[in-house]
Formats: structure tokens, C-alpha cells, sequence
């Protein structure tokens, strides 16, 4: 470059025509990389701004003033529009980045395998949140029972056919049973607390029954008792309108009739109004219930005059069945991971 | 369980004349009765009176001879035109002129068997002449039904299923125990009545005085040795009836209600004695007179003592049996003639040349038979209907009925003279308050309603000071001994109905216990690892245990055993979860599973040798202390354990690339998981002999010491006995063990630090032998130890090497450590301090070099 081609730094037409050059080509930049060519040319140190800047050394003291001025705005100008640029061109390519990034979202996610709870189990502690939240607790007792606390507890007389009712797994133990109701874990909780008490006793009970669609060996049920001052049947009415409310929503209601039951006087049978009922809405049989015999409060050393009860009871098995559309008993006890893993956690 | 045929029912209780089996069911649910299933009509659609106009024998080619017929049925029956239905039969047992039952089209018989017009023998049937068995009126088929030979008059066209009683739809009810009574017409009767206000006539009660008894056959009660005190008989009412024509069928009318009822008819003299049980509620039994011989005499069984029963059983007796016998020879009971309201023995049985009869109605005590027919397992009609309480004021009324059928129907002509041993006590009485069934149900009963419902039952109420009434249960009513009992009469006849819904408001309570939650979360914390929860059975054999490769003499092998088992394979209760939770993951991989991981918690049972046997207490007082430890101390151990078997992949393979197989550490990482989930650290050690896992991968797990579990890769005859895929893995807690290890106070908190952290690795060799967990151990130990005091934040190992370059028979165990003061930056001296600290502690241990 020769000095008669350079520019001066008094020329302000001739900045003004190369910051202008500058500029366009600053603008014409379509990426990055034309951007930093064109950086180089215009803006750079062999640009004609940046000789020309260079040259206010050599001018005279009242000149450089003016020399300054001109370049120093002429800079300016371009330091803006460049930094302008560049930021233009550096959203362009983020915004190209993310698009090329784009991956398909549908692909399936489930690298992991998943794992499930037993409805029965999930039932069983929802049903025991419902009475925990009434202010009830949880109580529990061996499966493998004495015959004291499966009958005799109860008022299950030696020779009384009710004891012949159910159908017992006997122990070779003399006095041993497997307990045929989870009552005996009542007889258990009254002799060990002290009163009132309102528990509910969720459990693995054993008759020996063979498996078909509605009967299994092994199976669950859960057991309420209430034992304070003044309790009647209208609280175990209550009682149990809360709970099937509870379990199978606003609509659901229980209705009592007559039965008999060793442990309990009144006894009755319970009915749920079930709507989905196969040929139409209908009362189903739901469990048994009544007011805790006066012997059994005896039993455990409790006064009748004093104190009474009531107590309910009914199978898990046959709630899950009806709360979830379930036909037949096979699914509930073989263990078939597919039959758990529709339920997932929670139910 | 009873069935009621409705007209049965209506001679004992006003019912309305189009009540229905499903009307009836109803109106018994109400006061306690259920129905256990309607029994349709025997025959339904057109049954008719046919009259025979014409017979014509026809033989054909097969050499049978059958008989085309026109058979009259009436003008609403009849062929168009009014021509007689034309009908082939194969009976030959009648003639023009005799009355007959014809099955028209659309008649259903028994069977279910349709009818309908059908081309046979070169003809159109239609119709057919009915025999006795077809329409499941008896055994009898050799030939057709002539009504006349029934004594049955009727026009033809006439509807023969109301002639034969084969329409009428029969109700069964279940009776609940305390209801004996209702093993009657006479007891359903009048619970029906007290359902409806229908109005019920009594026939448990005498029409007419009954004659003063006395002077009949020589009977004796004399009961050694009562139970509980209480005699095996307390009334026997007999009497004679001679020249009975005991064989004879019994009338049309009385086998139908007996089938009706389930019963087969047998002769007049066994029928009208079923009759009348069915009826009134009263066994009865009928003796040859001749082969008895005076007196009889109601005793215990001597030990030893032997007698066939009616079904031709030889039984082997027990003293406390009750027996009736009688005294040939002159020799006083020694001859046994039945099982006292059980069975009768084959001896005294009505034979075909029997004329004469004793007639039995007697009452016995409950406990005694129902300890007989338990015993003997004859639970038989009469033995239902004693162990549930009979009335024992029933007897003379049904001696008098039976006697008065076999006079009526056979011919018979009582003797005047009627036996009635009557011990009975006199009607125990108690005080009930007026006000105890309103305090119990909730419902405001006047004083005057709940003597009328106690009035309606039967009871005699007689006023008592203050507010209360004497009762006195009638004689049918065992059941009612306290007042509860008649709380719940009350509440049953006003009906439960009126029990308003009121909820109690319970004190407040504590929630889960702290062993329920912790139960909670170890279960949501398996699932949510992959986990899938099953249950099992908890039943066991021999085979299951082998299966797990258990030695002879472990431990495992001592279960419970049941006495009736619903498999013989299977006697026992489970002493670990694997051998049943193993068996659900045979099914899984059975049903096309490649990839099992399942988890199950539940009791286990443990007993200990020597362990006593329960005492036996009565109900209804409280036991001692002693003798509650006592039970406690009979019922074996059962503790809650864990366990899971993982198999095929971990971690599913899928459009990402390849999965992960279970290996031991996955069921190692579960077990921990759940020690975690509780606060317990688990210290683990290899263990090389413990099936049913691999002796060079499995993993004794113990918390402070104590054992509490094992985990790792099974055995692999273990795999191969139940199917799954190779290197299947499990575990097994004690979960009981785990929870009285967790901390049973808060968890304190620890500051979190906001000083940098400092990394440092570390690689150390050692030899290979050193198992990788005492290496941690000295790892951490030996930094805890260092000049900056205990300031690991985490330990993580991230290489094992085991080559050339380590040495053979070494290994390269790399530990990255993360280190972080509460109170400073560590500095670069203190962080150089803590790798030779760990250096030095691994070296003191197993001569461990730092890695070059």
C-alpha cells in the first residue's frame, strides 16, 4: 500500500466513503466466519480506518484534534455495528444449533423396568389410612393362633356348631390353629391396651376351602372393633356407611340383617348397595358384623355394664373384586407379575 | 339347610295364595333367615291328564314292540279339530280307558329334558306318556303312570303338575346355629308370621289334652356320666302302635312334601316319622317292637363297645357316646339299639315283615350329640337338628302325630298306654332392663314394644322392680339364655332397618405404628426399584425344600405341620419365603416371563423344638397371666421376613442398546435397599454354604453381629429346579430383625458444610483374596484417622484392575474420595495427610501398596 492511496486522517469525506464500505460489508456478512473476513478488512489493522488512525502521529498538533475526532467517531460507528452483527449472527446460529438438535420425542422412555404392589397389599393400607384418619389404629396378631384366642376368645364353645362353621386348619401342636378371621387379634388388643379402644386389623386368614373363582385357602380380611362407653349399633351403622363411602365412593350404602355370630349379639349381615351388580343394582354381601358378645368382653376381662362394642369384619379379597372388576380368585393368588403390575403403586 | 315348599309351609301360617319362592325369601331375610338358592318347579310347561282312546301295538324291525296311541287332553290340548294327540310309546303297562300323565311340546322335564313333536317308529310324537322317573317322582320305570292305580281322578286336558305337586317352586334357607328351631315347617312358620303379621297356628302344641302318660313300654335314663353336668337325655316319650302295615308306601301327598323337602321316600313307617321331623322339628325313630325288648335304657358307651349302624358301619364307641339300648335275655342295656339323636342301629330296624312299632321321640343334650356325630362323622338329620337345641316339650305332640298318620294310613291301632320319662328342668327365667336394647342399638324402643316382641317369640314376661321384666324363653328357644339375646330379638323384629347411621367419634390416635410405616416403605421402595410384589400360599412339602438343596439337618426344614392339610404334598407351613416366592417365579417364567423380578413380604413360621402345647382355657373369663404366657408361649415364633428372586434382565434392552442381566449385586443392592429404607446398615460377608444360594456368590448380611439375612445368586441346581433362566438371583430378610435394629429416636441432623470440597484418589493394591468391603473399611477408617480428623464426605469406588501391571494374584481397587471440613479449607497438606493416612491403615492390614 502506497501512501498516495492511503487515506487521510483529515479526509472526512473519505473516512465517511470507507466507514461506509465498512459497514456495508459488515451488513453483507451472511456468517460468522464472512464476518470475521470482513472484520479483518474493515476493521482490522490494515484496514484503511486503522492506517488512518495510525497516521494522526504525523500531522501537525492542530490537526490531530480534528483527526482524532473524525476517526474516533468513525471507530465508534464501527465498533457498534460490528458488535451488532456478530450478535446477530451468533442467535442465527444458536437458533440453527437447537434445530439440528431435534431428536423424536415419541421414542419410547421406559428404560427402566417397573415394579408394582400387590393390590391386595395396596388395598389393605388404604383401607387401614381410612380408619387411621377416624382416629383408629392399626393392630395385628400371629397367623399361626392359638385355639384360646380363634374360638374360645370369641365364645366359640368347644362343642357349639358355629366352631364347626368354619372350616379350620388344625396344627399338629395341640391348640393350634391357623386362625380362621383376624377376630382373634381383638381379643389380643383388648387384653393388652387399655380402654377405649378402636382398631382395625387388617390380615392373612386360612379355611380350608379349595381354590376356585370365589374361594381361596388363603385369604384377607379386615377386622374392626370399637369397645367404649355407650357405643350402639347405630355407631357401627355409621361406622360402616363411612367406610364403604370411603372405599367405593359418595353413592355407597350399607344395609344390616339378622345373623348369628358366636362373638357378637346383636349379630348381623352386611350389605352393600352396588350398582355395578351383575343384571342390575343390587345389595351384595359384604361382611358381618355386631355388637362385641358380652363373654367376650369378659374374656378380656372388660364389665359389660360398663363398657360395650361393636365389631365388623370383611374380606379384602372380595373388596378388591368388586371395587376393580375382578371375575375370579386364580388372578389375586398365583403371583403373575402381569396381574400386580397393572396396578402399579398405588390404588 | 331346610328346604320349604310353600305349601307345606301354608298349613302352619296364613300365606297369601300367589306367594312366591323369591316373595317368601324376602319376607324370611328380614328376621335373620337367608336364601341359599330357589329350587325351580320340577316340571314346568304343559303337564296334562291324558285319557287313552285307542292303543295299537306295532311291532318293529329291532323285534321291540311299541304302541302307537290316541290320547285325549282336552279341547285346549287336542290336535286342531279337536282329534285326540297322537303318541308313541314303549310301555305297555295300560290300556284304552286309563288316565295318564302326558308331557306335551314345551314341557320341560326333569333333567332338564325338553319335549317337543318328534317322527319315531314311522310317526309323529306328540307328546309323551310319562313313567314316574321322568318326571322325578321316583325310581320307577319299567312302566307309565295310571292315575287311577294312584288313586287320582281327573279329566283329561287337567293341569298334572298341580295334581302331582311338580310345579311348585321350593325355597331353601340357611339356618344360622342358633336357630335350631327352624329345621322346622313349624319354626320357618312362625318366624314368617313375626316377619309379616301373617297369623300362625302352632302345631307344636297340643289340639286336644293329651292323655296322662303312663304304663307304656318299660323306658330307663341312666346316664353315668353327664357333660357339664348335664344329663344326655332329659325326656323320652315312647309309644306302641300295633298292626301297621309298616311297608306300605306312604301316601302320594306325603312323599311329595318328603321330596320336596330332599328326603327319599322308603315306607310308611320311616316316611311318616321323616314327615313329622320335617314338620314339627322332632327326630323320631320307629322300632320293631318285636325285636325289642323291655326295658330300654338310655346309657353311656363302655369304652370298646361296638355297634353297626343303619348305614351298616361297625363303629367303635367312646364312653362319652350316648346309646339307647334295650335288655334281652333279661339282661339290663345290653343290647345297643342306636346312637341317641344321631343313628339308629341295624338291629331294631323296621323290617319287611314288621307289624308292629315303638314309636321314639325323646330329647338329648346338644353338646352330647354333637360330640357323637363329630365323632363318628354322622352328621345326620336328626343329630342337625339336637346339637342346635330341640324343643323338649315337642316330644308327646309328635309321638301323638306319628301315631296318628300310622293309624290313619296304615292301619295301625295305638295302645293306650304312652311312655314319658320327663327329666326336664323346669324353663330358666332372667331379668332383662326395659331400657338395655334401646342402650345397645341406638333405636328408642318403648317399654311396651319391647315387651311385645318378646310376648310375639313366645316368651312369658312377667314384671320385675324397676324398669325391668322376668323372661321366660319358650321351650323352642335354647338360644335365648342372656339378656343380649333378647336385645337382638327386638332389633330384629322392629327391624335393623330402623338402626339410624351414626358415626362415633373415636380419641385421637397415634397412626401407624413405627414397624407399619417402615413395612410401607420397604414395600413402595422395592416397587418403585422394579420390584413387583406377589403373594404366595404359605403351604409347603418336602419336595419344595429338597428343591432348595436344604441340607437334612437345617434348620429350615423344622415346620409346622397341619393336621388336614388341602394337599398331602403340602403338610407344612413355610420356614423361609424363598421356597414358596421361587415357585411363583417358576410359574412367571412358566407363562412366557423372560424377565422376573418379584418380591414378597410375609410370616414366616419358625417353631421351637420342645415347645409346649396351648393350654385349653374356657371363653368367656379372663385368663391369668400365667396362663396367657402360657398360650403365647405354644404359639411358635413368626416373623416377617422379605424376600425377592430376580432373573433374565435388570434392565431392559431396547431401542437405547443392549440391557443389563441380574447378577448377585442386584439382589445385595436390595437388600440394602431396604436396611436403608429402615436406618440399618448392612455389613456384609461372603458366605459359602448356605443354600439355596452359590457358595461363591452369596452374601450373609448382619446388622451389629446378628444375622439377618442372606442375598446373591442362587445355586444353580437351584435355578435348574425351578426353570428360570441361568444366573437367577435372591434375597431374603428378616424384617422383624431389621426393624429391632433401626434407631429407635429421631434422626439427629447433621450441618451440611459450605467450605470447598477436595478430591482425592486413591489406588491401592492388594491381594486379590481381600474382600473389597474390609479394603472400604480400611479405607475409611484409616482417613477418619488422619492429622484433619474425620472430614470424608464420600467414598466411591470406581476401578478394580486386576492385571499384569498390579502383579499376579493382586488387585487394583481405585477409591475416589471427596473430602470436606465443617469449619475450614482442608489445605494441600491436609488433603496429602489423609491419602497416607489411608495408604498407611490399608498397608497395617493386608500389606496394600499404593498403585504406581
Amino acid at each position: 500500500m502506497s501512501d498516495d492511496t492511503a487515506l487521510s486522517p483529515l479526509d472526512a469525506s473519505g473516512i465517511d466513503s470507507a466507514v461506509e464500505a465498512a459497514l456495508k460489508a459488515l451488513d453483507a456478512a451472511s456468517d460468522l466466519d464472512a464476518l470475521k473476513t470482513a472484520r479483518l478488512e474493515h476493521v482490522g489493522e490494515r484496514s484503511p480506518i486503522a492506517l488512518a488512525n495510525r497516521a494522526i502521529g504525523g500531522l501537525e498538533p492542530a490537526d490531530k484534534a480534528t483527526a482524532g475526532k473524525l476517526l474516533g467517531q468513525a471507530k465508534a460507528r464501527l465498533g457498534r455495528a460490528l458488535a451488532d452483527r456478530q450478535a446477530e449472527l451468533e442467535a442465527e446460529r444458536d437458533a440453527r444449533v437447537l434445530v439440528e438438535e431435534t431428536v423424536d420425542v415419541t421414542l419410547p422412555s421406559d428404560r427402566r423396568s417397573r415394579g408394582a404392589r400387590h393390590p391386595l397389599e395396596a388395598l389393605s393400607e388404604r383401607i387401614a389410612d381410612i380408619f387411621v384418619a377416624m382416629g383408629w389404629e392399626i393392630a395385628e396378631g400371629p397367623e399361626v393362633e392359638s385355639e384360646w384366642f380363634n374360638f374360645d376368645a370369641l365364645n366359640f364353645g368347644v362343642d357349639h356348631p358355629a366352631r364347626q362353621m368354619q372350616d379350620t386348619f388344625f396344627v399338629d401342636t395341640p391348640g393350634l390353629v391357623l386362625r380362621t378371621h383376624t377376630s382373634p387379634v381383638q381379643a389380643r388388643t383388648l387384653l393388652e391396651r387399655d380402654l377405649p379402644v378402636y382398631i382395625a386389623c387388617p390380615g392373612k386368614v386360612f379355611r380350608t376351602d379349595e381354590l376356585d373363582a370365589t374361594h381361596t385357602p388363603v385369604f384377607h380380611q379386615v377386622e374392626g372393633l370399637a369397645v367404649d362407653k355407650g357405643l350402639t349399633m347405630a355407631n357401627l351403622k355409621g361406622t360402616l356407611d363411612h367406610f364403604a363411602q370411603a372405599i367405593f365412593g359418595p353413592e355407597a350404602r350399607t344395609r344390616l340383617r339378622p345373623s348369628f355370630f358366636p362373638f357378637t349379639e346383636p349379630s348381623a349381615e352386611m350389605d352393600l348397595w352396588f350398582p355395578q351388580k351383575k343384571g342390575g343394582a343390587g345389595w351384595i354381601e359384604w361382611g358381618g358384623c355386631g355388637m362385641v358378645n358380652p363373654n367376650v368382653l369378659r374374656a378380656c376381662g372388660i364389665d359389660p355394664d360398663v363398657y360395650s362394642g361393636f365389631a365388623f369384619g370383611m374380606g379384602i379379597e372380595r373388596t378388591l373384586m368388586l371395587r376393580h372388576g375382578i371375575a375370579d380368585m386364580h388372578d389375586m393368588v398365583e403371583g403373575d407379575i402381569r396381574f400386580s403390575a397393572q396396578f402399579g403403586t398405588e390404588i | 339347610m331346610p328346604r320349604i315348599p310353600l305349601t307345606w309351609l301354608a298349613e302352619h301360617v296364613e300365606t297369601p295364595a300367589d306367594l312366591t319362592a323369591e316373595r317368601l325369601a324376602a319376607d324370611l331375610v328380614r328376621v335373620g333367615l337367608e336364601e341359599e338358592a330357589i329350587l325351580p318347579a320340577a316340571v314346568s310347561g304343559p303337564l296334562v291328564v291324558g285319557l287313552v282312546v285307542e292303543r295299537t301295538p306295532e311291532e318293529q324291525k329291532n323285534g321291540k314292540t311299541i304302541n302307537w296311541c290316541r290320547v285325549e287332553v282336552g279341547p285346549e290340548h287336542n290336535e286342531p279339530g279337536g282329534a285326540p294327540r297322537g303318541i308313541v310309546c314303549g310301555a305297555h303297562n295300560f290300556d284304552v280307558g286309563d288316565s295318564v300323565v302326558v308331557a306335551l311340546p314345551g314341557a320341560v322335564l326333569p333333567g332338564p329334558f325338553p319335549i317337543a313333536s318328534r317322527k319315531t317308529y314311522g310317526h309323529v310324537s306328540d307328546g309323551m306318556i310319562c313313567s314316574q322317573r321322568e318326571l322325578g317322582l321316583g325310581e320307577d320305570h319299567a312302566g307309565i303312570i295310571v292315575l287311577s292305580r294312584l288313586g287320582i281322578e281327573a279329566a283329561p286336558g287337567a293341569d298334572a303338575r298341580e295334581l302331582l305337586g311338580l310345579g311348585e317352586e321350593v325355597l331353601e334357607i340357611n339356618v344360622t346355629p342358633d336357630r335350631g328351631y327352624c329345621f322346622s315347617m313349624r319354626g320357618v312358620a312362625r318366624e314368617y308370621s313375626l316377619s309379616t303379621g301373617a297369623r300362625f297356628t302352632d302345631h307344636g302344641l297340643p289340639t286336644s289334652p293329651l292323655p296322662t302318660a303312663g304304663g307304656g313300654f318299660a323306658v330307663e335314663i341312666d346316664d353315668s356320666a353327664p357333660i357339664n353336668g348335664v344329663p344326655g337325655a332329659d325326656r323320652f316319650v315312647a309309644q306302641v302302635v300295633r298292626g301297621v302295615r309298616a311297608n306300605d308306601a306312604s301316601p302320594r301327598w306325603m312323599q311329595q312334601r318328603l321330596q320336596q323337602a330332599g328326603m327319599r321316600p322308603i315306607s310308611l313307617a320311616v316316611d311318616v316319622t321323616n314327615y313329622v321331623m320335617l314338620d314339627l322339628g322332632q327326630p323320631l325313630h320307629a322300632y320293631d317292637l318285636a325285636k325289642v325288648a323291655a326295658p330300654i335304657v338310655v346309657r353311656r358307651a363302655v369304652a370298646g363297645e361296638k355297634i353297626r349302624t343303619l348305614d351298616d358301619v361297625v363303629r367303635v364307641l367312646d364312653p362319652e357316646d350316648l346309646l339307647i339300648t334295650d335288655s334281652p335275655a333279661g339282661e339290663r342295656a345290653s343290647r345297643l339299639l342306636g346312637l341317641a339323636g344321631v343313628m339308629g342301629g341295624g338291629d331294631s330296624e323296621v323290617g319287611p315283615d314288621t307289624t308292629d312299632l315303638l314309636i321314639e321321640a325323646a330329647h338329648f343334650d346338644p353338646i352330647t350329640v354333637a360330640r357323637t356325630a363329630r365323632r363318628h362323622k354322622l352328621p345326620s338329620e336328626a343329630a342337625k337338628r339336637f346339637e342346635r337345641g330341640a324343643d323338649p316339650q315337642l316330644p308327646r305332640v309328635a309321638v301323638a302325630r306319628v301315631v296318628a298318620l300310622l293309624a290313619e294310613y296304615g292301619g295301625g291301632v295305638a295302645d293306650a298306654e304312652v311312655t314319658d320319662v320327663d327329666d326336664v328342668a323346669p324353663a330358666p327365667s332372667f331379668v332383662l332392663p326395659l331400657d338395655l336394647p334401646a342402650r345397645l342399638v341406638g333405636v328408642e324402643y318403648t317399654a311396651d314394644q319391647v315387651r311385645a316382641v318378646l310376648t310375639s317369640i313366645g316368651c312369658l314376661v312377667e314384671p320385675e322392680s324397676d324398669g325391668a321384666v322376668r323372661v321366660t324363653p319358650p321351650s323352642w328357644r335354647p338360644d335365648l339364655l342372656v339378656p343380649v339375646d333378647l336385645v337382638e330379638e327386638v332389633a330384629r323384629l322392629h327391624g335393623y332397618e330402623q338402626i339410624p347411621s351414626i358415626l362415633p367419634a373415636a380419641p385421637g390416635g397415634r397412626g401407624l405404628t413405627e414397624k407399619q410405616r417402615s413395612r410401607r416403605s420397604v414395600a413402595r421402595a422395592l416397587a418403585e426399584s422394579g420390584l413387583v410384589e406377589v403373594l404366595t400360599y404359605p403351604f409347603i412339602g418336602t419336595d419344595q425344600l429338597d428343591a432348595l438343596g436344604l441340607p437334612a439337618d437345617d434348620a429350615r426344614r423344622r415346620a409346622v405341620r397341619l393336621v388336614n392339610p388341602l394337599s398331602d404334598e403340602q403338610p407344612f407351613m413355610r420356614t423361609n419365603l424363598l421356597v414358596t416366592l421361587l415357585d411363583a417365579a417358576r410359574r412367571n417364567v412358566g407363562r412366557g416371563a423372560t424377565d422376573v423380578a418379584i418380591f414378597e413380604i410375609g410370616l414366616v413360621t419358625r417353631p421351637v423344638v420342645g415347645a409346649p402345647a396351648a393350654p385349653r382355657l374356657p371363653g368367656g373369663v379372663r385368663p391369668s397371666d400365667a396362663e396367657l404366657a402360657a398360650i403365647d408361649a405354644a404359639v411358635p415364633p413368626q416373623p416377617r421376613r422379605v424376600a425377592g428372586v430376580l432373573a433374565g434382565a435388570r434392565e431392559p434392552s431396547g431401542w437405547w442398546g443392549a440391557g443389563r442381566r441380574v447378577d448377585h449385586l442386584d439382589a445385595i443392592a436390595s437388600a440394602r435397599l431396604v436396611a436403608e429404607v429402615l436406618g440399618v446398615e448392612l455389613t456384609v460377608t461372603a458366605d459359602t454354604d448356605h443354600m439355596p444360594w452359590h457358595p461363591g456368590r452369596c452374601a450373609r448380611l448382619t446388622v451389629d453381629g446378628v444375622l439377618v439375612g442372606h442375598a446373591g445368586e442362587l445355586h444353580p441346581n437351584v435355578v435348574a429346579a425351578h426353570g428360570l433362566p441361568a444366573r437367577a438371583v435372591a434375597f431374603e430378610v428378616d424384617l422383624d430383625a431389621l426393624l429391632a435394629a433401626a434407631p429407635a429416636e429421631p434422626y439427629q441432623a447433621r450441618a451440611v458444610s459450605t467450605f470447598p470440597v477436595a478430591k482425592e484418589d486413591i489406588a491401592l493394591v492388594v491381594s486379590a483374596q481381600v474382600p473389597a468391603a474390609e479394603v472400604l473399611d480400611a479405607v475409611r477408617v484409616g482417613a477418619a484417622a488422619s492429622p484433619a480428623g474425620d472430614v470424608v464426605e464420600e467414598i466411591r469406588l470406581f476401578d478394580v484392575y486386576e492385571g499384569e501391571q498390579v502383579g499376579t494374584g493382586n488387585t487394583s481397587l481405585a477409591f475416589a474420595l471427596r473430602l470436606r471440613a465443617d469449619d475450614r479449607t482442608l489445605t494441600a497438606e491436609e488433603t496429602a495427610g489423609v491419602r497416607e493416612a489411608v495408604v498407611a491403615e490399608a498397608n497395617r492390614r493386608f500389606g496394600a501398596t499404593l498403585r504406581a
